[in-house]
């Protein structure tokens, strides 16, 4: 029998994290992730989890706890927002140098000064290039499949995974989920098994200093250098799509949910313009594209389900018949665009695909936007455009720029 | 075939000389007079505060007591705290004060 | 030989060859320390002169397993490592923590107070060489007033060593010590008791640095004597609430031949610019704090 439950974007994460059976929690309060930390120390002290749970004094630690947790071979979780995440920076380096399997969920807000509780997604797009595989979720039910999908994924390729959902839009909106069943989760996803030695029996020093150059071991194999392990770990992000798509299909499969591999698309089969998002908003988008095509605008949405590694490949696929792109995001790259819009432009450099893309900053710091607002902002991009315009200045949606 | 190394994250094995044979950092090298060394004088297990403060522990609690001067970084802390003055520090060949 | 000597584990964990400085006051407490642990016995260590003793990849020069973890973060890679090992059944093994003073009194200062009121079962141990000598001697808030480092060039450090075992005394843990490297057999003694008691225990070793406390390599051990001669070092334990001065300390204050400071720092390099001032000031230091000390130890 199906389980539907009507629950908040933070309690879908706990429950998804509970049915991965996570060995380790370890997490620090920050709005808007706070609920989701507190339903898993419910779940653990009325013993439907069996974990241990580690109160830490900061999100450094709590990475930390996770970091020692995956390498004695623990499934490790942990879970922040905004400033936390970007406390626990040098610890998402070392998660990833150390090729641990650790899933972490970010609930999306903006970043200080001056303090923001709310909304955007200035706090992961920061996080970028720190060897994290960074995935975008869009509705609460996506978020429970996508922690699901994501152990699986790390546990694959041995590259930390996190599960970013935007906070308050969706950590703290109930919506009905379908809750996977745990016998079918134990299915999907296998025991973790660590690539990492930390015990007596085998003594190793793990993470030491490396040099610059090869060097040998004691028993004449001649062994990486700093730089041949950022190639493994480069490669591995690289080859990681195959394994994040195949997650998705066996998924699907298995639980009949299909959110895209890479990315989803909506409406695009015949779409000249495509509206291009990531998480809550690009939802927003669809909606904005059904009124486009109502007011007769070929209109579609290709939503970016993973940012990192960039769905190079998948992005030039769907926007191949776009006669216009526009790329709304929750972020800033300040001196510059969007984070998203640059590596879009970036992968559609080499093809053929020469249309115009105009990019949207909207809803930093929780400032609202509506679809009627991103419809607006279509049909003054189609009016720039048709202008002759193939460049349009980057625009601020819904703020006050005179 | 030279064999490939297959960690995915750095990972090391335990082994005598990771530095290298450090007894080529010395400048001195310690030398035994085992007539003064108590434990060979006594003939059995006696003092060994040589081996004790070693902080590289290249001294063996053995009759006679031996350094390994592949190792031994020629700090001289043997020579100092040996109570029956048994260890000199010799300058090393072609190292002068 | 000391009876005392034969009780040591003759096993070595640490082995030659290894990057530690000639002389190195850290090198030989490890050595101790490690025999005390034995073979069962998870490490992590932040960045640290320790990190440099154990080794480049792929190669290290000690046979206990060990986690090198961020600097701030020691504390909570043990919480990690018993975190993990817990969830997974084996809880037979020793975790110890091992960093140096900057590790501990000041970038690590916050896991650590973390990990000791969560009542972290582990040992954190702290190598005092009294700066950051990894980097080159630089200034900690473990560096006594007087002495010169890279960031006190001319004027010397103006302010007094944090008190940081008081600090952990106030975290209530069951176990506390202080150690030298010039005892070993009181460090061993010591490590040996921690590792048979529950919670989060702390010791705290003077580890004298040659390069950073400029005095010939030769003299590491006599150093770290007149440390404990002088009271700038004081040998002790707190084991649940009771203090008791341990090894040389306590004879020396059933003595009362406790010698002035002076004849320590007048030996170090470092302490070339102190002045008559600062002198007098450190051996008021030393001095409250030893009456403490003795007031402690006879109650």
């Amino acid at each position: 029998m199906t389980d539907i439950q009507i629950v908040t974007g933070n309690q879908a994460a706990a429950i998804g994290a509970m049915l991965c059976q996570v060995q380790v929690v370890s997490a620090y309060p920050i709005t808007p992730q706070t609920s989701l930390t507190e339903t898993l120390s419910r779940f653990i002290e009325q013993g439907q989890l069996k974990a241990e749970y580690v109160r830490v004094e900061s999100e450094h630690s709590a990475l930390s706890v996770c970091i020692a947790a995956s390498s004695v071979g623990a499934r490790a979780f942990t879970s922040t927002s905004s400033h936390g995440l970007l406390y626990m920076h040098e610890q998402l380096h070392w998660a990833a140098g150390s090729r641990l399997p650790i899933v972490l969920c970010c609930v999306n807000r903006g970043v200080g000064a001056p303090w923001s509780i709310f909304n955007d997604q200035q706090d992961a797009i920061a996080q970028r290039d720190t060897g994290w595989i960074q995935i975008y979720c869009r509705n609460n039910q996506e978020i429970i499949d996508t922690l699901i999908q994501a152990y699986r994924i790390a546990e694959a390729v041995y590259v930390p995974v996190m599960v970013c959902y935007d906070g308050f839009v969706l950590s703290h909106t109930m919506m009905p989920i379908e809750v996977p069943e745990a016998e079918a989760v134990k299915d999907f996803l296998p025991p973790y098994k660590p690539h990492t030695i930390l015990s007596p029996d085998e003594p190793r020093n793990i993470n030491p200093v490396t040099f610059p150059w090869r060097r040998y071991d004691d028993r004449g194999v001649l062994c990486d250098g700093y730089m041949e392990l950022r190639y493994k770990l480069q490669t591995a992000l690289e080859n990681s799509a195959a394994s994040i798509i195949a997650a998705n299909d066996f998924f699907a499969d298995a639980f009949g949910r299909n959110h895209g591999g890479m990315l989803w698309s909506y409406r695009m089969e015949d779409a000249e313009v495509a509206l291009t998002s990531m998480g809550s908003m690009a939802t927003e988008a669809t909606t904005a594209a059904d009124i486009l095509r109502d007011k007769g605008i070929k209109a579609g949405v290709v939503g970016i389900r993973v940012f990192r590694p960039f769905p190079k490949e998948a992005v030039r696929i769907a926007l191949n018949k776009a006669k216009a792109i526009l790329v709304f995001e929750k972020d800033i790259s300040y001196g510059y665009e969007g984070a998203l819009c640059t590596d879009l432009k970036a992968a559609l450099y080499s093809t053929d695909i020469r249309v115009p893309v105009h990019n949207y900053i909207a809803g930093l710091g929780g400032r609202d936007v509506k679809p009627r607002e991103l419809v607006e902002a279509s049909e003054d991009s189609l009016k720039i455009i048709a202008s002759g315009i193939r460049e349009p200045k980057t625009t601020w949606i819904n703020c006050f720029t005179g | 075939m030279t064999k490939k190394d297959d960690n995915i994250s750095a990972m090391c094995r335990p082994a005598i000389g990771e530095a290298g044979k450090t007894g080529d950092w010395r400048d001195k090298r310690p030398t035994i007079d085992h007539n003064k060394c108590i434990p060979f004088i006594k003939k059995k297990p006696a003092c060994f505060l040589c081996w004790l403060y070693c902080p590289d522990g290249v001294i063996t609690a053995t009759i006679p007591i031996s350094i390994d001067l592949d190792y031994c970084k020629g700090c001289g802390i043997c020579a100092e705290e040996c109570p029956a003055k048994a260890i000199a520090m010799i300058n090393e060949e072609g190292k002068d004060d | 030989m000391p009876e005392s000597l034969f009780k040591v584990n003759i096993e070595e964990y640490m082995l030659p060859g290894n990057r530690a400085c000639s002389g190195c006051g850290l090198s030989l407490a490890y050595r101790y320390a490690l025999k005390a642990l034995r073979k069962n016995t998870i490490l992590t260590i932040p960045a640290s002169c320790l990190t440099v003793l154990h080794g480049l990849y792929p190669t290290t020069s000690v046979v206990i397993p060990c986690l090198n973890c961020a600097f701030a973060s020691t504390g909570a890679s043990a919480s990690g490592i018993l975190a993990g090992l817990k969830a997974l059944n084996r809880q037979d093994i020793t975790v110890v923590a091992f960093a140096g003073d900057g590790g501990t009194f000041d970038i690590g200062i916050q896991s650590l107070s973390g990990a000791a009121e969560r009542e972290t079962d582990f040992i954190f141990v702290c190598y005092d060489n009294e700066g950051y000598m990894n980097t080159g001697t630089q200034r900690s808030s473990a560096t006594p007033i007087g002495a010169l480092t890279t960031t006190t060039p001319f004027l010397t450090k103006q302010e007094h060593k944090k008190d940081m075992l008081k600090i952990m005394e106030a975290h209530d843990i069951p176990y506390l010590a202080s150690v030298s490297s010039s005892y070993p057999v009181d460090l061993y003694d010591k490590f040996v008791k921690a590792k048979r008691i529950k919670g989060t225990r702390y010791i705290q070793i003077s580890a004298p640095c040659p390069p950073g406390w400029v005095y010939p390599p030769r003299d590491t051990v006599k150093i770290g004597r007149l440390a404990v001669e002088t009271g700038m070092v004081v040998l002790f334990e707190i084991e649940d609430g009771k203090f008791q001065l341990t090894g040389r300390s306590k004879t020396l204050a059933q003595r009362g031949n406790k010698l002035p400071v002076i004849a320590y720092i007048e030996r170090q390099g470092r302490f070339s610019k102190i002045s008559a001032e600062q002198v007098a000031q450190l051996q008021n230091w030393v001095d409250t704090r030893w009456e403490e000390y003795l007031r402690r130890a006879s109650t």
